[in-house]
Parts: C-alpha cells; sequence; structure tokens
C-alpha cells in the first residue's frame, strides 16, 4: 500500500474516533453513547491494524483484534446488560450545558495540540500527527467523567479515555509492547465487572446512580 | 471579457432559473413516493409560479417601499448568485468578482431584507417569523463560514473557481478536515433553505413555520418572485456543495462539448442529491425551535474541528 494512502487515511481514522469523541459529549441518552463508544472502539480497531500493516509490527494485529473483541463486542454489550438490568431509560443529565461542554472540547483539542507540537516535531513516524488527536480523545474523556453526573456515563468517559491512550500509544510509538498490551485489555476488562458489580450495589443501596446523591455518609437525613 | 463566457454565464442562470422549480418538483414527487402519495408531477411548481404570476397582488395599506422591493431584490440576488458559482464552468467573467464570503454575504443581505419585509406590515406572524429567522441566521452564519473557511484553507483560495479547479487536479480525496467541513455543510444547507429538521417548507402551521411567516403577507407576483427565490436558493446551495466538495464534471474550460458534459453531470448528481434530501427529510422529524442551537452548535462545531484537524492532521 502506498504510504501516503495509509497516513491519509490513519489521520481520517483518527479524526473519526475525535467525532466519536465528540459526539459522546453531546449525545444525552445512555444506549447512545454505548453506541458512539463501539463506533469509537471499531474505528480504534482499524486504526491499529492499519498502523501494523503499514508498520510490519505484527503484534499490532493481536492489539486490534483484543480492541474488536474488547471495546466493540464485549464492554458495550456488559453495559447494555447493565442498562438493561438496572433499567436505567431516562435522558443522561449532565451538570454544563452541551454547547459549553463542546467549546471547552474544542479548547481542549488545541492544547493538546500545542502540547504535542514538540513530539511532533522530533518523530519521524506516519502516525506522528494522531498524537494530538489522541491526547485530545483522552481529555475529552476526562471532560465527559468530569461533567456527567451518571455513573455509567463516567464510566463511558473512562473507557473512552483508555481509548484514547490506545490511540496514543499506537500513534506514538507504533504500540507498547505486546505483555503491557495484554495487562491493559485484562485490567479494562476486569474494571468493567468490578464497575457492574459496584453499580448493583450502589444501585440496591441508594436507589440510583446518580453520584450527586453519594455525597453524604449516613442514611436518611 | 469574451462571448463565450457571457454565453455561458447566460446559460447558467438560465438553468438555474429553469432548474430550480424542476428541483423542487423533483423533491416533492420523490416525497411523495417515500410516502405513499401520488405526486402532482414534476411541473407543478412551474403551474404553481405561473398561477401566482397571473394573480393580483395584495397590498396592506401600511406597506411600505421596503415590502414591496424585497421580493424583487431576494430575486436578483439569487439571479446574481447563479452568475458567480460555478454551475457548469469555472470559466465564468462573473466569478472573479466575487468570491464565496460575499456569496454569504449576498444571501445575509437578501435575508436581512426579508426580515425586515417581515416586519413592515406589523402582523405578528411576520414579527414572529422574522425573530425566528434572525435568532437561526446569527447562528448558521458562524458555522457556514467556519465550514467555508475550512475549505478555502484545504484548497488554498477562496474564489469558487480556483477551488473546483484545485479539488479536480488534487491527488488526495481522503482529507479529514474536508469530511467535516462537508458534513457541517449539510447542516447549515438544510437550515439556510428550510428543510426538515429546521423548518417544514410545506406547512403553514402557526407555531412551527420560520420562513413561511415572514412572507405571509405576500401575494400574486412578490409571492411567486420570493417562491422562485427560494426554490433557486436550495439549487444555489447544491451546487455551492457540489462545487467545494465533490466538483468533478464541471467543465474547466469554456468549449460547448466540456459545458454539455457538465449539464449532463449536474442533472446527475441533483437526482442523486435529490434523493439524499429526501432520506434526510423522511428519517427525521422537524426539531423543537429551542433544540435548533444544538444543532447549529453541532455544525458549527464540526466546521470548527474541520479546520483544526487541517492544522493537526495535514
Amino acid at each position: 500500500m502506498n504510504l501516503q494512502i495509509a497516513a491519509q487515511i490513519n489521520s481520517f481514522l483518527a479524526a473519526f474516533v475525535l467525532l466519536t469523541a465528540f459526539a459522546m459529549l453531546a449525545q444525552r441518552r445512555v444506549y447512545g453513547l454505548i453506541h458512539l463508544f463501539t463506533w469509537q472502539g471499531l474505528f480504534l480497531s482499524i486504526n491499529t491494524a492499519l498502523v501494523g500493516y503499514v508498520a510490519s509490527k505484527h503484534h499490532l494485529y493481536i492489539s486490534s483484534l483484543l480492541t474488536l473483541s474488547l471495546k466493540v463486542i464485549l464492554l458495550p454489550y456488559i453495559l447494555h446488560v447493565l442498562i438493561v438490568r438496572l433499567k436505567i431509560r431516562r435522558e443522561v443529565e449532565s451538570v454544563m450545558n452541551i454547547p459549553l461542554t463542546m467549546l471547552i472540547g474544542i479548547a481542549l483539542v488545541i492544547f493538546s495540540y500545542h502540547l504535542t507540537a514538540p513530539v511532533r516535531e522530533l518523530s519521524t513516524l506516519m502516525t506522528r500527527s494522531t498524537l494530538a488527536v489522541a491526547l485530545a480523545t483522552v481529555l475529552i474523556g476526562l471532560l465527559m467523567m468530569i461533567t456527567r453526573r451518571h455513573a455509567v456515563t463516567q464510566i463511558i468517559g473512562f473507557l473512552a479515555m483508555e481509548n484514547g491512550l490506545f490511540l496514543a500509544a499506537t500513534s506514538a510509538t507504533y504500540g507498547m509492547p505486546l505483555v503491557v498490551e495484554l495487562g491493559v485489555a485484562l485490567d479494562i476488562l476486569i474494571a468493567a465487572f468490578i464497575f457492574g458489580i459496584f453499580f448493583f450495589h450502589i444501585h440496591t443501596t441508594f436507589d440510583s446512580l446518580d453520584v450527586e446523591k453519594m455525597a453524604r455518609l449516613k442514611e436518611g437525613d | 471579457m469574451n462571448f463565450r463566457g457571457v454565453f455561458i454565464e447566460i446559460l447558467q442562470v438560465a438553468a438555474l432559473l429553469g432548474l430550480g422549480p424542476l428541483f423542487i418538483g423533483w423533491v416533492r414527487m420523490l416525497k411523495c413516493w417515500s410516502q405513499g402519495r401520488s405526486s402532482a408531477g414534476l411541473l407543478q411548481p412551474y403551474r404553481d409560479l405561473a398561477k401566482l404570476f397571473s394573480k393580483d397582488v395584495v397590498l396592506a395599506e401600511n406597506a411600505s417601499w421596503i415590502f414591496r422591493f424585497t421580493p424583487y431584490l431576494v430575486f436578483v440576488i439569487a439571479v446574481l448568485a447563479g452568475g458567480i458559482i460555478p454551475i457548469l464552468s469555472v470559466d465564468l467573467p462573473l466569478a472573479p468578482t466575487a468570491d464565496v464570503i460575499v456569496l454569504v454575504g449576498l444571501f445575509a443581505i437578501a435575508r436581512f431584507f426579508t426580515a425586515l419585509a417581515g416586519m413592515d406590515i406589523g402582523t405578528a406572524f411576520g414579527g414572529m417569523g422574522s425573530s425566528r429567522e434572525m435568532t437561526i441566521a446569527s447562528l448558521a452564519e458562524p458555522a457556514m463560514l467556519m465550514s467555508i473557511f475550512t475549505v478555502s484553507l484545504a484548497n488554498k483560495s477562496t474564489s469558487l473557481a480556483q477551488i473546483v479547479q484545485v479539488i479536480c487536479s488534487g491527488q488526495s480525496i481522503l482529507r479529514p478536515s474536508i469530511a467535516f467541513a462537508f458534513l457541517a455543510f449539510v447542516f447549515i444547507a438544510l437550515t439556510e433553505t428550510g428543510r426538515i429538521p429546521v423548518d417544514n417548507p410545506a406547512t403553514h402551521l402557526e407555531l412551527t413555520m420560520i420562513h413561511e411567516a415572514m412572507i405571509l403577507e405576500y401575494s400574486g407576483r412578490h409571492l411567486a418572485l420570493i417562491e422562485w427565490a427560494g426554490m433557486m436558493k436550495l439549487f444555489l446551495f447544491i451546487m455551492l456543495g457540489i462545487a467545494s466538495f465533490a466538483p468533478w464534471g464541471i467543465a474547466e474550460t469554456g468549449n460547448i462539448a466540456g459545458v454539455v458534459q457538465a449539464f449532463v453531470y449536474m442533472i446527475l448528481k441533483l437526482g442523486i442529491v435529490g434523493v439524499g434530501l429526501i432520506l434526510i427529510e423522511t428519517g427525521l422529524a422537524k426539531m423543537r425551535l429551542f433544540r435548533l442551537t444544538e444543532f447549529l452548535g453541532a455544525a458549527f462545531l464540526l466546521a470548527t474541528l474541520g479546520m483544526l484537524s487541517f492544522y493537526i492532521l495535514e
């Protein structure tokens, strides 16, 4: 494959990852968030496979498959089951209004562009320009965790952050060593299970997953 | 100024005047089919216009010159824009006089006068329509300009003729900035031409109408001119979109064979765009007015992301 075309497809996929991150900021419904998270994982997985092909780093195929099975199939399924079991169907309320959050998101993109500028100058990799996008995705995931009140949305924000980190690893150094990536994938999986269990406990204790209601230690005053 | 350029210019304006209503007819026909109704045919918009032209004008007693002047202004601006946008060929005598930012300004003048005319008579509906139109415009125009800036940056010119030539000669098709700008442009075009998620062109329901509320007091040839200009506006926005995002087929020199080929391409593209438009319109419901800030905010965000990704990724 022509290197230039590969670089273009790579930046296109990175742009889509960023777009899904912004769409997640704007999305009000939990189901929509899960769909967007699935798309983000898919773009990430394709991107990883592409980078693996161009740079002929074959362990990236394995991490691409891991991403596909975990972030596109398993985690969305777990979240879906969670939502059905906990009967969360209402709209997700956020602390700030959405246009303001979006503007902060844009500011974060510009910030991460400037922050990664020195790295871009030094690096010679094909994927060097997507590093800014990866950092922006991390920051937007963080922003989502801050601005949302609902525990499930915060978890999705956390997972989106992890997606950003994964993209950063792929674009800065053509991926971490396979052992590390396997460890991270396992961590994410375990984290999702633990979150699920915690959600059930929180839900039975507080009758809600709104973190605002967890400010008190005692019940019933 | 060469004779051939003027000829193509005239041809282009004629295409605009003639095909604007035809395209509306095509869209309405598709809409009827998609809803399982039988349509009034492709030529119904022409019949509507002819009927309106043959009727007398009824003017309110306190209508000022603005009210009488606006339909002509709106119509002339649409025709002028048709002379600037490369519809059939980039070799236009008028094209160097105005770039795409001027085009946005021209549309803004038309909107300004329509809003004034809506308030001129002093009816409640006119004022309401004008207020809504200006609210939406204040949100749509920054996004429109942002989207245009992104396209101009990526193609290194704000002149539409130049943009067409750069895209037609360029190698890189996969550009994230252009994709974002295109999405933003679709949002904006739907808003500016008053199509479904923003405004419903087929209804005169008091609570929801925006554009129709402003022109409610018009009748006869005034109404015909405004309606015709509205049809041309939809056509022009599609042509603007084609010129800045998918200009393949537009003749780069002024020879007749190229223009004929461009015409065939244009008809094909119009047909496809019509289908896409109807898919959007049947798939979406009209949005609440207060949700529009988010819709247009998203358009602005997309355009800004396009600009940022031009710097970051390209």
